[in-house]
């Protein structure tokens, strides 16, 4: 009974969070493009669908994707098995002692965003406007290198505790030495790319092993380290994306070539 | 009937794709670094299956509902609207569409459990789902204005490194005066505002604007809406915790 009542009040709840856009877009339909919405029959099952389905997912969210990443921040920084691996404990633990927890945000954060349908039509759009001189993969290769140094960064500023606007401002810096330098019509391409490679299963995943690390890192507090991952996950692609176009050109200039994936730690660097 | 089962499982197919990955790092991890038994392993799977139902509906209703209106009103207001509905619509559009974003919901939530933890507010249904509308509220707010500048910044072909950068600099400064606690959910929200929903609609808007412009090339004009819906989250929710610490 409690769970038909939970489920009913998911679905109640994520109908009112769609609402406003199709209030929005119905009123600019019929008061100000004064056009009727045709197949409305469609439209009001899809809105049906849209319901049904963000309350799944959000039920599913609680039970899969925060577990799943508390957990293995937890077991990653697991006393017993840091201990295994280091002889270390407690408070002499250092930062390089949690290499698992780099690995598997660097695993993530590659991984999925080489999956990620959005970056591929970013991809596809950087190739034509550039002329071809930027490469499908290569460019969705440099870009899921990017994301995944950038949460393993995030990692490494969450076990040490260092306040994230360091990095995040030394970002910024690099972004804009590079945004001097870069062709002009990658650029607001590169802008861009920050936003949409980080999906919806992404997102929740990170920000869970960011606050389990934060929780179970000795001296971290979930409110002030915890966050953090996902800006590091949307700053890297950026770099990425402007660092390959600069590379690109660079190519374009020299008849031998490169190799593509050797320029894009260099770029990381800096932003350290 | 043919065709929306097709459909239906093509969006299935795609949000196994999303979820795949993070299946297969997991469990290699589990088998071969901790090799421990995973409590609750059953509940797990089932949740998986939950997101990857649910996502699937979602975005299947999107398609077949939400975007071909949004997409249909995005060109003919950028070809023929006047200025100000061309703006009134660039808003809303960016204020609904992140209302509806489930990451940002759950992002929202997480923050405002971590927020009863720390103390910061308290420990009551009322005043989670408050602080988790609050915020919802500033990000939808901050992105409507984003694309009210990113419109602009089409129309008037104004720099948009420039209106970037300058946005960058503002966000540093405003940082140094922010309570700490406030600075990385601040930060995390610009990332998290731009997915499922919003990324198509805001593509279709500014690509459509681009395209109706005399001397505009689409390709490259029309890019950058979503650069400024990563940027404006960062500042308001900032500002949000700045003025919140006042009250």
């Amino acid at each position: 009974m409690d769970l038909i009542v939970n489920a009913f009040l998911f679905v109640f709840n994520s109908a009112l969070d769609v609402a406003p856009i199709v209030f929005f877009l119905f009123v600019f339909q019929l008061f100000v493009m004064r056009e009727r919405i045709r197949n409305v029959q469609q439209v009001l099952v899809g809105f049906v669908f849209v319901t049904v389905g963000l309350g799944l997912f959000l039920v599913g969210l609680e039970q899969t994707l925060f577990p799943l990443g508390r957990l293995m921040a937890q077991q990653l920084t697991n006393p017993e098995f840091l201990f295994e691996l280091t002889g270390h404990i407690g408070d002499t633990l250092v930062w390089q002692d949690f290499y698992w927890v780099y690995l598997f945000a660097a695993a993530i954060g590659f991984s999925t965003t080489l999956a990620e349908p959005a970056l591929m039509a970013v991809s596809i759009k950087a190739n034509s406007v550039s002329g071809g001189a930027i490469g499908v993969w290569g460019l969705r290769v440099a870009v899921a290198i990017g994301v995944g140094v950038g949460v393993s960064l995030g990692c490494y500023r969450i076990i040490t505790g260092l306040p994230l606007q360091y990095f995040i401002a030394a970002g910024y810096v690099v972004v804009i030495v590079q945004t001097a330098m870069a062709p002009k019509m990658i650029i607001p391409l590169a802008y861009d790319s920050g936003g949409v490679t980080t999906s919806t299963v992404t997102v929740p995943l990170i920000t869970a092993l960011g606050l389990g690390l934060a929780e179970a890192v000795p001296g971290r507090s979930p409110l002030l380290d915890g966050f953090g991952l996902v800006a590091f996950a949307s700053l890297f692609p950026i770099i990425a994306v402007l660092a390959y176009g600069q590379l690109s050109v660079i190519r374009q200039t020299k008849p031998v070539a490169v190799d593509e994936e050797e320029e894009l730690p260099e770029e990381d660097k800096h932003a350290l | 009937m043919k065709d929306s089962l097709i459909a239906l499982s093509k969006d299935a197919l795609s949000s196994l794709r999303d979820l795949a990955p993070i299946v297969l790092v997991i469990a290699v991890f589990q088998a071969f670094v901790i090799q421990q038994p995973v409590s609750g392993f059953l509940s797990i799977v089932f949740g998986g299956l939950l997101v990857v139902a649910g996502l699937t509906f979602f975005i299947f209703g999107l398609r077949i509902a939400l975007f071909p209106i949004g997409e249909d009103l995005a060109h003919s207001l950028a070809h023929k609207g006047s200025a100000f509905w061309l703006f009134t619509f660039a808003f809303v559009l960016g204020f609904g569409t992140t209302i509806a974003e489930p990451a940002l919901l759950a992002v929202a939530e997480e923050a405002a459990e971590v927020a009863v933890g720390a103390g910061v507010i308290a420990d009551t249904e009322e005043a989670i789902s408050n602080y988790a509308m609050g915020l919802r509220l500033v990000v939808a707010l901050s992105v409507g204005v984003a694309l009210i500048l990113g419109v602009l910044r089409i129309i008037t072909n104004w720099s948009l490194p420039i209106m970037i950068i300058g946005g960058y600099i503002l966000v540093v400064i405003v940082t140094t005066i922010a309570p700490a606690e406030i600075v990385g959910i601040a930060y995390d929200s610009g990332g998290v505002t731009t997915s499922t929903v919003t990324v198509p609609l805001v593509t279709a808007l500014g690509v459509g604007l681009a395209s109706s412009l005399k001397g505009r090339n689409p390709m490259t004009d029309g890019f950058g809406l979503i650069a400024f819906a990563s940027l404006t989250p960062i500042l308001f929710v900032l500002v949000y915790g700045i003025v919140m610490q006042w009250i």
